[in-house]
């Protein structure tokens, strides 16, 4: 089945043609992987699935809705949810107030309610922080809750935001380069996270450098190179497509 | 939860206790600065819930503060005894207007003071709401100059209207009654009942700050402030509860507005001045930024002194230097959380309790 369809897009910045006639799927319980050499759009690409920008032409169907119109907050309300490449956590805010933040889709209380401090809301808060509680306990983090994110170590901050984006309990998770800046063994850790949350019935879409994560993890890669799509197929596969090797490597590598 | 509330019942211990010390030394003429300090202190905390929560600056509260006295001294001097109609009758029959005598036993028919601030606060959320939209998609200083646009225009057209008094604004405004005989009036006979109902209204509209502020609301609002983009990414309406909160610290503003003009018997043009704006600024930036008991406690100390005349002639450029001082030096006020480990570490020579970089 598929969860998020990507059909035709197209995106210009000015006389930059930064994504151009661009498809893919993403079947649910999938993990699916987006690579492509530096300025290739990736980025663009993750930008556009998540509604920070806008396609100029085709569409973003995800559960059977339009969501390329969308802004992101109506995005992650309906289950999509990114991290991002420089980690974008909550200064001021301890890792669990962090993560706390991410069940904001799955309650209510309102401007009124907390000014009152309504006892209505105090199940609900009670809820809140147990959940969150919960996910960094799964996360291996839950030593770090009363800590402030941002001065955590930068692998511990990188597992804290894909713990906020999991307390939305996202039903495709958007991952932009979740190993970058990390040491090999936290990238080992990195990809067998990955595989958990899958596990967890979370699909994944990522955009990563690292090939080696890339290979063993997903099940399914798609190469992009100046805005274009020029493979798709299984990452046994994709290491032996010519195309592939020749824009990372260059012609003489053929 | 339960340090919250103690801190709300120390503040409320502060206001009986200066309320004694001046019954006690026969100096009660002191209340009455102290009861327009608590009026200021409520645009203060509301523009600290937008400024230090929220992180959106505006420089142009003052000018919500007017509309709403504006609205209310209008609406409760504006005779409408010439106006005899079946609308006003209908309107005086039914309690919206009612009759009094003027200063000079006139006979003057004028809207309710309730019904008038409720007409304060429904037109400054209707402003708020419609000019917050547009403003609020800036950031940093192009808020900045928005909102200080904005508090020129309320400035300007306050000076400028010739039914709300132009220079002179408007006087001889009624006190605001209330349930048990109490009324909202400058008189000296009222005005030790007077304190105690200004500094109520700030501590209740504290605890619903402090409240909001430990909330799923408070939450949003602080991931707005850290982290914009992020916090859409989390599926927060950014633009919304920037929106909501910019409203709600004007209604703070207009209804400090409304019920310091009763107090006062009057408004003029100069609180809707620019210098006012700036004025509350620098009190939340000196109270620490995101720190509400900070503004709270500069608000009262500094208005004070400025209200009994201590900066003399230099009332603006105090508030001004304050401002760059600040900014300067302090950035994170000077009443802040680490303020003592900061201190310590100013005054030690050891390099290892310099913070890391």
């Amino acid at each position: 089945m598929t969860l998020l369809s990507v059909r035709k897009i197209g995106k210009r910045f000015g006389g930059l043609q930064a994504v151009n006639d661009l498809s893919f799927d993403v079947a649910a319980g999938s993990i699916k992987a987006l690579i492509g050499p530096n300025g290739a759009g990736k980025t663009t690409i993750f930008n556009l699935v998540s509604g920070f920008l806008h396609p100029d032409c085709g569409e973003i169907v995800f559960g059977g809705e339009a969501v390329h119109a969308m802004p992101s907050f109506q995005v992650a309300s309906r289950g999509m949810v990114r991290t991002f490449q420089n980690i974008r956590l909550f200064p001021k805010m301890t890792a669990l107030e962090n993560i706390m933040v991410g069940r904001h889709v799955h309650s209510r209380a309102g401007f009124f309610a907390g000014m009152l401090n309504l006892p209505s809301t105090w199940e609900e808060e009670r809820r809140i922080r147990e959940k969150s509680i919960e996910i960094m306990e799964l996360l291996g983090i839950a030593c770090h809750a009363g800590t402030e994110a941002i001065r955590l170590a930068y692998g511990q901050q990188r597992v804290v935001e894909i713990g906020r984006a999991l307390a939305c309990e996202p039903k495709l998770l958007l991952l932009d380069e979740p190993a970058a800046g990390l040491n090999m063994r936290e990238t080992n850790e990195m990809g067998g996270l990955i595989s958990k949350i899958r596990e967890m019935g979370v699909t994944v879409l990522l955009v990563e450098h690292d090939m080696s994560l890339v290979m063993k993890i997903s099940d399914e890669v798609v190469v992009v190179s100046y805005g274009e799509k020029i493979a798709e197929d299984r990452p046994l596969a994709i290491q032996k497509n010519r195309e592939v090797i020749r824009v990372y490597l260059g012609d003489d590598a053929c | 939860m339960a340090r919250r509330y103690l801190a709300v019942a120390a503040f409320a211990s502060l206001i009986v206790a200066i309320q004694m010390a001046t019954f006690f030394t026969g100096t009660g003429y002191h209340l009455t600065q102290l009861t327009m300090t608590a009026y200021y202190s409520l645009v203060t905390v509301g523009l600290c819930m937008l400024i230090g929560y929220a992180g959106q600056i505006s420089l142009g509260h003052a000018g919500f503060f007017a509309i709403g006295g504006y609205v209310a001294a209008f609406l409760t001097t504006w005779n409408l005894n010439p106006y005899q109609g079946v609308f006003v009758s209908l309107l005086k029959r039914s309690g919206a207007l009612v009759p009094r005598t003027d200063l000079y036993g006139g006979t003057l028919l004028t809207v309710h003071p309730w019904l008038a601030c409720a007409a304060a606060i429904l037109l400054t959320i209707v402003i708020a709401y419609i000019v917050g939209g547009p403003v609020l998609k800036l950031k940093g200083h192009y808020l900045a100059m928005a909102t200080l646009g904005i508090g020129i225009i309320v400035y300007r057209v306050v000076l400028g209207t010739d039914f709300l008094g132009a220079s002179d604004g408007i006087s001889e405004v009624p006190g605001f009654p209330l349930p048990g005989g109490l009324a909202i009036i400058g008189d000296a006979s009222s005005r030790v009942s007077n304190y105690y109902l200004a500094w109520g209204l700030v501590i209740l509209g504290m605890v619903l700050l402090l409240n909001l502020i430990d909330s799923r609301v408070g939450r949003a609002l602080a991931a707005v402030h850290g982290a914009e983009d992020a916090a859409g990414a989390m599926g927060i309406p950014t633009a919304r509860y920037k929106l909501y909160v910019f409203v709600l610290s004007a209604v703070f503003a207009a209804l400090a507005g409304v019920l310091l003009t009763h107090y006062n018997g009057g408004v003029g043009p100069s609180e809707a001045g620019v210098m006012k704006s700036v004025r509350y600024v620098a009190i939340v930036a000196i109270g620490g930024m995101a720190n509400l008991w900070g503004a709270l406690s500069m608000s009262l100390v500094l208005n004070y002194l400025s209200l009994r005349g201590y900066f003399g002639t230099y009332d603006d450029a105090v508030f001004g230097v304050i401002l760059v001082l600040i900014m300067l030096f302090a950035p994170d006020g000077l009443l802040r959380r680490h303020l003592l480990s900061d201190l310590k570490r100013v005054f030690s020579r050891d390099p290892s309790e310099e913070e890391a970089p």
